[in-house]
């Protein structure tokens, strides 16, 4: 598999859309116990039905999406939002991966912090408001 | 000058009359007469010299016939007729062999009416090759029992008649497996299809496929007529050509000057060429006036079309079964050719403009029309059922018989007729108007393998947008 290599491809870039489009948010990982929890919820994948995802544009896309986040908890205070698409997680590429690779990504225990590069519908129109202004 | 010669043969064997016919050109038979008259001629001269030698065919084959018959009786008769005195008695072995004998032949003679006193469906130009074998195969069987039974029991008087009653019986177990071998050479062999024939008329483009078995290139020529009455649409000669308004005069417009060129010899090709070239590139407009003349008949064969189907229903409105609790005066009773034509008259105008504009008019008249009014009053079909034969042009046994039903068809062939049929052969039959091009494809080889599915291994999962919080 592609993904399942060591070393993170930190020089892959997303080439479809721009950077000013796309967010970097860091989250700081909450300790629950044994958990360590980020505080959103997660939906899509390439195994899963892309036509059912509320917050998608174009209803063929597999990527990672963020359905809900928990008030208060890590993902909000760092500024995650309901409807992001999460593109890469501390370097990793998330829109190939399934729904479990994604969730594993995520839930690493040895790491405390995830850096998620992720990108918006309001972010894109707020460019193109701002450009045609 | 490939005529079908007018030959049949309906009995066992087909003979040489294959010998005398005008056909034989080498191995090949061309059509090359342009000129219907004497052609039309030529052919009724043929099938009057043509009609002996059939005639000769089928006396032979009878001859045969009754020969291979009665010589196992003449075996049997014949020691009783010239030594009877000197024979061994010979009980019920005999009796036995002479039941077995009685019935063999019985069921030789059945077999053979049904197998090949037939109406003939078509004279072929060349002898029937299996026919022909099986005669000759007969006649052999025959002359050499004979010449086994001249030298062996009637020059030495044989006494053991129960050994000649068995020698006869061995003659007609022969024959019944010569009628075996008949029956699977002439029935059997071409029944699993191994060919696809593709029957293309060469005026309007109508064609057809048709799944054939191994047959000689004439017997497939015959399947493919037989076919060809019921499957292709009848031919129409005023629907062929484009009207003359939508093919403009391409070339008018140009002439060919050659400056400072004396020698012309080789200029007219190239002339010719320069003028095509230019032309097509010259625009012009014609396929528009093609694609509007169309749809403008379209248009009017529709709305012609439209009154016709009122009006018929309209017509057959008019008239009703007599049931038998009716009581009528019976100047009001009528039969189906009075009915026909009581309501033939509303129906007549839009009838005539309709088929005036499909250009039908030449294939049904009057007579004909009210006949299939009259047919179908008889047998209670709507008026849907009345038209559909007008509609569509149907195929050509429909019509009537003396107009479009021609019998007499021109084999062209490069191979010679009596080859069977091979993969890419081509040949053609001709009328003098039209022609069907017929090509010949193998059917390929099919593997088939298998795959088996267990019933238990259908099994499915539902295509859900899974949630998980991290």
């Amino acid at each position: 598999m592609l993904c399942d290599s060591s070393v993170p491809p930190t020089a892959f870039r997303s080439v479809s859309q721009p950077s000013y489009l796309q967010q970097r948010i860091e989250i700081h990982k909450l300790r629950q116990g044994d958990n360590l929890i980020l505080g959103f919820s997660i939906g899509g994948g390439i195994d899963q039905d892309p036509t059912q995802n509320p917050f998608s544009e174009d209803k063929t896309d597999k990527g990672i999406y963020v359905t809900r986040v928990t008030e208060g908890g890590p993902a909000e205070i760092a500024g995650l939002q309901i409807g992001d698409k999460i593109m890469q997680v501390n370097g990793w590429d998330m829109t190939m991966v399934t729904h479990d690779q994604a969730r594993k990504r995520l839930t690493k225990r040895n790491e405390e912090v995830v850096r998620l590069l992720v990108t918006r519908q309001s972010l894109q129109k707020a460019v193109q408001q701002s450009m045609m202004s | 000058m490939g005529v079908m010669a007018p030959a049949s043969t309906p009995g066992l064997e087909d003979d040489n009359w294959g010998e005398t016919t005008t056909v034989v050109t080498g191995t090949s038979e061309h059509s090359i007469s342009h000129d219907d008259i004497t052609r039309i001629t030529k052919d009724m001269e043929d099938s009057a010299h043509l009609d002996c030698s059939r005639h000769l065919g089928v006396a032979l084959a009878g001859a045969l016939a009754l020969l291979a018959f009665l010589t196992p009786l003449a075996f049997m008769l014949l020691p009783q007729l010239l030594w009877r005195e000197e024979l061994e008695p010979c009980g019920t072995p005999c009796e036995g062999l002479f039941i077995s004998v009685a019935f063999k032949l019985l069921i030789l003679l059945l077999g053979s009416w049904a197998l090949f006193f037939r109406r003939p469906k078509a004279f072929f130009p060349r002898v029937f090759v299996f026919r022909a074998l099986l005669m000759v195969l007969v006649f052999l069987l025959v002359v050499s029992y004979w010449l086994f039974y001249g030298v062996r029991i009637l020059d030495s008087r044989d006494r053991n008649y129960q050994g000649i009653v068995q020698y006869a019986v061995s003659l007609v177990d022969a024959l019944l497996f010569v009628h075996y071998l008949a029956v699977v050479l002439l029935e059997l062999r071409q029944l699993q299809p191994q060919f696809t024939l593709k029957a293309v008329r060469s005026t309007d483009g109508a064609s057809r496929f048709y799944n054939v078995g191994h047959l000689s290139i004439q017997r497939a020529a015959i399947w493919i007529l037989e076919n060809y009455y019921h499957d292709f649409p009848v031919y129409n000669p005023a629907l062929l050509n484009l009207p003359k308004s939508v093919l403009s005069k391409k070339m008018s417009g140009f002439k060919v000057y050659s400056l400072g060129e004396e020698n012309t010899t080789n200029n007219s090709t190239g002339q010719s060429r320069a003028v095509i070239a230019a032309a097509a590139r010259r625009r012009d407009n014609s396929h528009n006036e093609y694609y509007y003349e169309e749809a403008e008949h379209e248009r009017r064969v529709r709305k012609r079309r439209a009154r016709l189907v009122v009006a018929v229903e309209e017509a057959f409105t008019h008239i009703k079964r007599l049931q038998d609790e009716d009581q009528k005066n019976p100047r009001e009773i009528m039969d189906p050719r009075e009915a026909a034509q009581a309501i033939f008259a509303s129906m007549a105008r839009a009838m005539q403009k309709y088929l005036r504009t499909t250009k039908q008019q030449p294939y049904h008249t009057m007579e004909s029309i009210l006949q299939h009014l009259e047919f179908c009053i008889t047998h209670d079909m709507t008026p849907k059922a009345f038209l559909e034969r007008y509609l569509s042009a149907g195929p050509t046994i429909q019509y009537h018989k003396d107009r479009w039903l021609a019998k007499q068809w021109t084999l062209v062939s490069e191979e010679p007729v009596t080859n069977g049929l091979k993969d890419g052969v081509v040949f053609v039959l001709k009328r003098h108007d039209f022609s069907l091009v017929i090509s010949t494809k193998k059917i390929p080889f099919f593997k088939l393998s298998e795959e088996f599915v267990d019933p238990k291994s259908h099994k499915f999962v539902m295509r859900l947008q899974s949630e998980t919080s991290v």
